[in-house]
């Protein structure tokens, strides 16, 4: 990192750059419940307004379930509304997560990707985050904390934009990101406002122009409210493009909706996210000297899917090797990113070898020699129809 | 019925914009009795109004002078297009002015 | 500072403003009771009010798209978060007005209308949770003794011995074997400004006891639990509505009181009781009860009574005429 943006960055975990950056979006209405590994971004929140730092209020909410409904109600209420989950309080709010999306409301969720129990586990994988990935959410993953701040600014605008009205989580990696430390450049709370305008649900609730959400519908009616679902996430597509290419202008700093590493060269590509993504860009130029020529496609927006991107970076490419860190159990490849790539790979009769493989469940540690191991795989193109179960011991 | 539109035109979310419209959907047609309300013995006394779940016991401004020359600023009417017939109002009537007649007599 | 506008006090039926924010067109049962406080409440809560409404027979019955009878702002997200919602509206209120993006001097009043299945149920954690954070909601449980809305199951708040679909009375059974949860205790726990019961059988009373509910909001949440009287689901003559309410409180089986500040009162003292078999012969859910049962729920309600008298420190409710 060059010098002067050297001395702008502040040492951030993710978690406290997220909370950063509510901070200067001047969020109205955060509901925090605590939950390992999101727990110091709600706290750090709380110390933003203790301190007055941040004016809002803060709902100490008894549960998960009750945190996403009471920012959802604040959101149709007309507030800018935040909440952050991980795992089982994620879970918990399932229910919630359909009618958010239902309900259009314009809010923004941050999720530090955390096994699901049973066994209870801590640690990170994503199986939390894939489990929802039907629930009409915009789904974006970031892979540094600098990310995760800007993307939760991005993620207001795209929200709250009036053509979209959907609400959006922003995913990464819990305690491999949210409690590690790395440099992040904050802005101006001026500056994040001018970009990210506050923009109300419009039709918000108000006495002077009664509205009544949230009415049963019968058959005659349900197929096409989920329908104008469909049509949202997938016209947000060009507007979160946009946000992001605007975002570079007002901030320096932009990120695409897929992002490919060191693979104009290579006929063999790593498909991750989020902290495999960052670590793979570490790693890949001591890979490369050892004579593997691979790159790294790293999904950034996962919903809605960016498909015209993906075909333009693996059209020419012979090999995708897909690390999913969920697990789909029972299903034709096991890991949902592999089997929605797999469709991908049908539907535009693309000629691509998808090797899928399953790694770091639990935060099973991955370390140089592993990535050295499946960008091996990759390189060598072999056909693996089976799901690969990347270290465990069987 | 109503009109079925596209997707398009109606409001993201399922959330009725003009709520109110419920007057388009007249319950009248529920009912098999229909109270009628006795102008003469009624005392105003607002039960009947109170009482009703449908809001089909319209407090009029319409003055009546009973046959015992009692002036009343107001007199109470039944809608037909949304009572149901449950009969509450004839129930709590404290002087039995209201009675519950089959629809078709009324 | 904005002045909060004077709530709707009546002293008699004709105090009530005849414009109707809960209007006709809706599919409640006919003689349903709902519809009765439903009105009433909107009609104490005035324009300036957020409803927010727990999946249940309100809840379906009166926003059946496309259509909605609510002339007020209307919010039903889920079954059991109505707490955690209202709360979620206040914070959003507050935060507005302090920011400007929303006129300080608008008194929007949040108010939360829920049955017994929503709220002593599935809804209990996300009300304890509004209740202990004080947020200042109005929480209003239209109690039928039951989950209507999916057809007469059994809730917390079914009393004893009458039959709901999942305790149906036979040889084994008898109906409902447990008692009816003490909501208004669990609430009063909390110790928010206001705690009521109320009956619309005793309609100044209940609406009073809203306005009172509706008063104590700059201070904390209030909670009023009023009995509902189910044509369908207690089985009886769609007329008896009120009838029957009027018994319950009649015989001291629902006996309303209000906890002001800690305060206990009976609003409704009853010099002499009915006989619980009064009401009970009435309803088609209890039906089933034989004379000895019945014997056993009129000693259940003597205890019940004389527990009311204690925490009032002297006789409210009467011995049985």
């Amino acid at each position: 990192m060059a010098l002067e943006t050297v001395r702008k960055a502040i040492p951030l975990s993710t978690n406290h750059a997220i909370a950063n950056a509510v901070k200067d979006l001047d969020v109205d209405v955060i509901s925090a419940y605590p939950i390992t590994p999101q727990t110091t971004v709600v706290e750090k929140i709380s110390e933003f307004i203790a301190k007055g730092e941040l004016d809002a209020e803060y709902i100490h909410v008894e549960s998960e379930h009750s945190a996403l409904s009471a920012a959802i109600s604040a959101s149709l209420a007309g507030a800018r509304a935040f909440t952050a989950t991980a795992s089982q309080g994620f879970a918990l709010m399932h229910e919630m997560l359909h009618i958010a999306s239902g309900l259009r409301a314009p809010l923004v969720m941050s999720v530090a990707m955390r096994s699901l129990s049973a066994p209870i586990s801590i640690w990170n994988d994503q199986s939390d985050l894939f489990n929802a990935r039907d629930s009409g959410w915009i789904i974006l993953f970031a892979h540094t904390a600098q990310e995760a701040y800007d993307t939760i600014i991005q993620a207001y605008k795209i929200a709250e934009d009036q053509n979209i009205l959907l609400p959006v989580m922003v995913g990464y990696d819990g305690y491999v990101m949210s409690h590690t430390i790395e440099p992040v450049i904050t802005e101006s709370k001026e500056k994040v406002i001018k970009f990210a305008p506050k923009k109300q649900y419009p039709y918000k609730l108000d006495p002077d122009k009664p509205v009544s959400i949230g009415a049963i519908t019968p058959p005659e009616y349900y197929y096409e409210f989920k329908y104008q679902q469909v049509v949202a996430v997938n016209n947000s597509l060009p507007t979160i493009e946009k946000v992001d290419e605007e975002f570079g202008k007002a901030f320096g700093r932009s990120y695409g909706l897929m992002e490919c590493y060191m693979c104009e060269d290579a006929d063999a590509l790593i498909m991750t996210n989020a902290s495999y993504a960052s670590t793979l860009k570490a790693f890949l130029p001591d890979i490369r000297k050892e004579g593997i020529k691979v790159g790294l496609l790293r999904v950034r927006l996962y919903r809605p899917f960016p498909l015209q991107k993906f075909i333009e970076y693996t059209s020419d490419k012979k090999t995708l090797l897909v690390i999913d860190r969920a697990i789909s159990y029972g299903a034709p490849f096991q890991g949902p990113l592999a089997n929605e790539i797999s469709g991908a790979i049908v539907r535009e009769g693309l000629n691509l070898n998808l090797i899928s493989v399953i790694a770091g469940i639990g935060q099973r540690t991955v370390e140089y020699e592993d990535f050295l191991a499946l960008a091996r795989l990759a390189y060598e193109g072999k056909k693996h129809k089976e799901t690969i179960f990347y270290g465990v011991r069987e | 019925m109503e009109n079925l539109v596209s997707f398009k035109e109606m409001a993201p979310g399922g959330i009725v914009v003009n709520p109110g419209n419920s007057l388009e959907y007249k319950t009248g047609d529920w009912k098999v009795l229909i109270p009628v309300i006795n102008q003469e013995t009624c005392t105003r006394c607002r039960i009947c109004w109170y009482v009703c779940p449908d809001n089909a016991i319209l407090e009029l401004d319409k003055e009546y002078t009973t046959k015992k020359n009692r002036k009343y600023k107001i007199s109470y009417d039944v809608s037909s297009d949304f009572c149901k017939g449950c009969g509450m109002c004839a129930q709590e009537c404290p002087v039995k002015a209201i009675e519950m007649v089959p629809v078709e007599v009324a | 500072m904005s002045e909060t506008k004077k709530v709707l006090r009546i002293k008699s039926l004709y105090d009530l403003p005849r414009e109707e924010l809960f209007i006709s067109g809706h599919g409640l049962c006919p003689g349903c009771t709902a519809g009765t406080i439903m009105r009433m409440l909107t009609k104490v809560t005035g324009k300036d009010t957020i409803v927010v409404n727990a999946t249940g027979c309100v809840e379906v019955s009166t926003t059946r798209y496309p259509y909605s009878n609510w002339l007020v702002p209307w919010l039903h997200s889920a079954f059991e978060n109505s707490g955690a919602s209202a709360s979620g509206i206040v914070a959003a209120i507050k935060a507005m007005k302090r920011k400007g993006i929303m006129d300080k001097n608008r008194d929007v009043k949040v108010v939360v209308v829920a049955g017994d299945g929503g709220t002593v149920d599935i809804g209990l954690q996300s009300l304890s949770g509004m209740l202990e954070r004080k947020d200042p909601v109005m929480y209003v449980l239209y109690d039928n003794e039951a989950y209507m809305n999916t057809g007469i199951q059994r809730s917390g708040s079914t009393p004893h011995g009458a039959w709901t679909t999942t305790t149906p009375a036979g040889k084994v059974w008898r109906g409902e074997w447990r008692d009816k949860k003490d909501i208004a205790g669990i609430a009063a726990a909390h110790h928010i400004p206001y705690v009521a019961t109320a009956n619309p059988a005793y309609p100044m009373d209940m609406i009073n006891k809203f306005a009172r509910g509706l008063e104590v909001l700059n201070e904390g949440p209030s909670f009023i639990q009023v009995l509902m009287a189910c044509t369908t689901g207690w089985r009886f003559d769609p007329a008896l509505g009120i009838t029957i309410s009027r018994l319950a409180t009649e015989t001291g089986i629902f006996p309303i009181y209000e906890i002001d500040h800690g305060n206990f009162k009976v609003t409704f003292p009853i010099a002499k009781r009915k006989p619980v078999k009064e009401y009970l012969k009435l309803q088609g859910r209890f039906a089933h009860l034989t004379d000895n049962e019945i014997n056993e729920i009129q000693e259940m309600v003597d205890k019940k009574v004389e527990t009311i008298n204690k925490m009032a420190g002297k006789i409210v409710i009467g011995p049985v005429a």
